[in-house]
């Protein structure tokens, strides 16, 4: 199982990407496969604080539900409303349209602490 | 991923492997949840045809004079009044009236065959066998017996010319034993999921044969793979219960709503007089299905309110694929039990608004009543 290098990622599953000191986020392509059919993602309302490792939304898949924690601290400046109609982009194209919350950054320096794409996959093959 | 040696395999296992299933441990099987997703597989077998390897569900055989008579007396339905070549659902319940499982009865020219889910299959075997009275032979062949299921409109279409024709005119919960690609097996017309279909028994050496042959007479007929996932949307969307989440042996099959499968003109059966008690007293509580508006989805175990009070609790929920809400069952105080009565499940800290509504779900299924 090979994960994308352009991005960083969390013990929880989320990836981010950072642009110009906005992290883009969503959820990996092990989440999606270890939940299933994606049918309704909550997301927070631009503006809003959020801290890292807290909850800032919720995944519903038919099988199962799973919170979304922040990668880092901040405040949301862009929700993909896109998932409110097809929340299964979530699942066709977890690293692209299907991004969730833009994160605008508290601290620079944050961003750089979070996981390669190798320390990563390490993770999930230590999982099973 | 390797599987831990401990978990019992089917004669498929590779086969799903093959597939790109993801496996699961379930009740102590390896087996397959989902293979390209649970939406997709739902609906395949909604519209199409589907293959399900449920191997892992437990098969008895009861033999002897006093064979009926036992069934009779371990199980809530009427196995009296079953014809060679029938089967019939039941509840089979504890002294107190709680469910120690629920199954299927086949009556076979000389002997019985009971189906019971593979989390109670060494319960049920211990319960059956210390009520099994001299005379009656009383066996286990799970793990000799193959279990394959073919389910949705186009069953049929992909079994002709493998089958017998006759089986091919089972009526609903009617069987026959005959070659399925040259397998002796038991061919069913009974399923899980609201569509028509067959459920297939036969010798585990023979998997090969039969998987093979099922796989190259679907293609077709668009045959999918189908794993546990869309098996326990597809049964729910129906209302069927599943043992352990809407029913187990805290509760009885009144307040679930199996009184159809409860005959009290039966002279005795295990649980015979705690239900009958049960009834004259009222109940208490009553199994439910409900609706959602939205997209979140209602989960085992969730409180369920009215007016800002505790008055039930979740027992199964998911996304309807066919409906395209969220669903659910749960039990409720007795007179919140009406259709159309609103209540709230609690969700974390949200509050979901859900609608008592009638069972089945899906009323446009496939399936001869």
């Amino acid at each position: 199982m090979g994960f994308p290098e352009d991005v960083r990622y969390t013990q929880d599953h989320e990836w981010a990407r950072e642009a110009g000191g906005v992290v883009t986020v969503g959820i990996t392509s092990y989440a999606t496969e270890q939940l299933g059919d994606v049918v309704f993602v909550e997301l927070p309302e631009v503006g809003k604080a959020v801290e890292t490792g807290k909850t800032f939304g919720v995944v519903e898949a038919v099988k199962t539900v799973s919170d979304l924690f922040s990668p880092v601290a901040g405040e949301i400046v862009e929700v993909n409303s896109a998932l409110s109609d097809n929340p299964a982009i979530v699942n066709q194209d977890p690293y692209g349209e299907g991004w969730m919350v833009k994160i605008k950054l508290a601290d620079a320096g944050e961003f750089a602490k979070l996981l390669s794409s190798a320390d990563y996959e390490k993770l999930v093959e230590e999982a099973h | 991923m390797s599987a831990p040696t401990t978990m019992k395999r089917t004669p498929f296992t590779e086969y799903h492997r093959a597939a790109g299933a993801k496996l699961v441990d379930f009740a102590g099987f390896e087996m397959p949840v989902r293979y390209t997703g649970d939406v997709r597989e739902h609906q395949s077998v909604r519209t199409g045809v589907g293959l399900f390897d449920i191997t892992h569900m437990g098969e008895f055989l009861v033999r002897g004079e006093g064979a009926q008579a036992f069934l009779d007396q371990v199980v809530t339905n009427d196995v009296s009044a079953l014809a060679v070549g029938q089967a019939l659902y039941s509840p089979m319940c504890r002294p107190d009236g709680g469910i120690v499982d629920d199954l299927l009865v086949y009556r076979y020219a000389d002997h019985y065959m009971v189906v019971v889910n593979a989390s109670n299959m060494a319960k049920d075997f211990a319960w059956m066998e210390q009520q099994k009275p001299a005379g009656v032979t009383f066996e286990n062949h799970s793990e000799g017996t193959a279990l394959l299921a073919v389910q949705g409109p186009k069953a049929a279409d992909v079994l002709r010319g493998h089958v017998p024709d006759a089986a091919l005119e089972l009526g609903y919960y009617r069987f026959l034993p005959g070659p399925v690609f040259g397998v002796e097996a038991t061919i069913s017309r009974t399923g899980y999921t609201g569509e028509d279909g067959f459920e297939l028994y036969f010798p585990v050496e023979h998997g090969a044969k039969v998987w093979e042959g099922l796989i190259e007479a679907g293609k077709p007929h668009g045959l999918e793979l189908i794993g546990l996932g869309a098996r326990d949307t597809l049964r729910l969307e129906m209302g069927y219960m599943l043992y352990g989440n809407d029913i187990d042996d805290t509760t009885t099959p009144l307040e679930a709503g199996l009184s159809w499968t409860v005959k009290m003109s039966k002279p005795s059966f295990t649980g015979r007089e705690a239900l009958a008690k049960h009834k004259a007293e009222g109940l208490k509580r009553r199994l439910v299905g409900f609706q959602l508006d939205g997209r979140r989805v209602p989960r085992h175990g969730m409180p369920i309110l009215s007016g800002g009070r505790v008055v039930g609790v979740v027992t199964s929920g998911t996304f309807s694929p066919t409906l395209e809400r969220p669903i659910g069952m749960g039990y409720v105080e007795s007179g919140l039990h009406t259709t159309g009565t609103e209540l709230e499940i609690q969700a974390g800290t949200t509050m979901l608004p859900a609608r008592v509504t009638a069972r089945p779900f899906h009323t446009r299924g496939s399936h001869r009543s």
